[in-house]
């Protein structure tokens, strides 16, 4: 548990000409949850890549559990549960399908793991329709389901209540919740403000050029 | 329910890839217009040959060879178009880059998955094409085997050019052009294998130089693959 600790340290990225990480260093500790917002075009996608090791950097470094990423990143992603944009799902395979080959590839899975998934976000109902029919709100029910079977100690979510109404908004406000007591730590772009009721919560506010 | 606990098995690469592998191939069975495609082009390419050079016997059994080989070919780039393409486009190529498994080896178990699907039933085809074009029947099994390792060579090859050409934006003719410098010499050994099958002589030599594409194919190609997609996710 006190292994789990994310440094950034002095982070410097360019995407193409733009300087976008300039010189940016934070430490989120077990139990915490780091909120970065800024208007679009900030660099919060960018910097929640960079920290999942997608996107290389000009200068500094991330470290996880007191190693740099670059050291093992293979071991550092299976510790990471990445969740982008877009839900990455198949449109014609149903919910239970697509977190059954989605996270299966990382971790061994049962069909109670993936039902009591759903259950936690409410998609009991409709699991076995093609993703295709369903709606962008169910769609990220259905990843966040994925999330919690991930079971991973590190969160990187970017933007995680789009598409979600208020009852979809205080699930992942309640998912956080429950994963900062658990002792895992976790970054998240945000557009608006996440009532997440948990101690813990920092803030970082990403300013354009 | 209670979540799973934190400290959870991990997969094994045997099992990762075999999730992989099952996932394409149930999602092949619900889009299976997608995979007609390429066979479907393989027949019209072979079959304008007589149309477009002439229906005489002993000039058809002639081309025999290069006409089946050409349609292999550009069967195969068609279906190349495919093989990465969708999984980029909805993020799942960029979950298996995130997921702790060699993302060499689940792209190998895609592209063996891809060929199963579109170079093994051109290994079928082909042999058909080429007694349609008046090619003796003592010739199928040559010509079932050139085919058969041929298209792992182009699978395996095109995947590179597959994988390079991810993000980029109306890429257009740009597989076929990176795929081409490669793809070439398995035409070449490929026709030559099968003209010897036609002529009931042995085909030995081009043989083993068609396999050699192919080991080179498996080795290095999942490896290049890989770090053209990790390029790609930048």
């Amino acid at each position: 548990m006190s292994d789990r600790s994310l440094q950034a340290q002095n982070l410097h990225l360019w995407r193409g000409d733009r300087h976008v990480l300039r010189d940016l260093s934070f430490g989120v500790e077990a139990g915490e949850c780091l909120l970065v917002s800024g208007p679009n075009g900030t660099g919060k996608t960018s910097l929640l890549r960079t920290l999942s090791g997608l996107m290389y950097l000009e200068g500094g470094q991330v470290v996880w559990a007191g190693k740099p990423i670059r050291d093992d990143l293979h071991t550092y992603h299976g510790e990471l549960a990445y969740i982008g944009h877009e839900p990455p799902l198949k449109l014609d395979l149903t919910a239970t399908e697509n977190l059954r080959y989605w996270i299966g590839v990382r971790r061994r899975l049962s069909s109670r793991d993936i039902q009591g998934a759903l259950d936690r976000v409410g998609a009991t109902r409709w699991s076995d329709r093609p993703v295709r029919t369903l709606s962008a709100g169910q769609k990220r029910r259905v990843a966040l389901a994925g999330l919690i079977l991930m079971a991973a100690p590190l969160w990187l979510l970017d933007e995680p209540t789009t598409n979600l109404d208020t009852q979809g908004q205080q699930l992942v406000s309640a998912l956080i919740a429950d994963h900062l007591s658990g002792g895992g730590v976790a970054v998240a772009a945000i557009h608006h403000d996440l009532g997440i009721a948990a101690p813990g919560i920092r803030r970082l506010e990403l300013a354009g050029e | 329910m209670d979540a799973p606990p934190v400290s959870a098995p991990a997969g094994s690469p045997l099992a990762a890839a075999g999730l992989v592998v099952a996932r394409d191939l149930k999602l092949a069975f619900r889009k299976r217009g997608q995979w007609i495609q390429p066979l479907i082009f393989f027949a019209i390419v072979t079959a304008l040959f007589p149309l477009g050079i002439s229906p005489e016997p002993s000039k058809l059994r002639a081309i025999a060879p290069g006409a089946v080989w050409i349609g292999a070919l550009l069967s195969s780039l068609l279906a190349l178009e495919f093989l990465f393409r969708d999984d980029a486009h909805d993020g799942t190529l960029e979950q298996y880059a995130l997921s702790g498994q060699s993302l060499t080896w689940l792209l190998l178990a895609k592209t063996a998955t891809h060929w199963l699907l579109t170079g093994l039933p051109l290994a079928v085809m082909a042999p058909l094409a080429a007694l349609s074009l008046g090619a003796p029947i003592g010739s199928v099994p040559g010509i079932v085997t050139a085919v058969v390792i041929g298209s792992v060579a182009l699978s395996l090859i095109g995947s590179i050019a597959a994988a390079l050409t991810l993000g980029v934006r109306r890429s257009g003719a740009l597989l076929p052009l990176l795929t081409l410098p490669l793809s070439v010499p398995v035409l070449i050994f490929g026709a030559r294998a099968t003209e010897l099958a036609i002529g009931a002589e042995s085909y030995s030599a081009p043989l083993y130089l068609l396999g050699a594409f192919a080991v080179l194919g498996v080795t290095l190609a999942p490896l290049a693959s890989a770090v053209a997609v990790r390029i790609s996710l930048e």
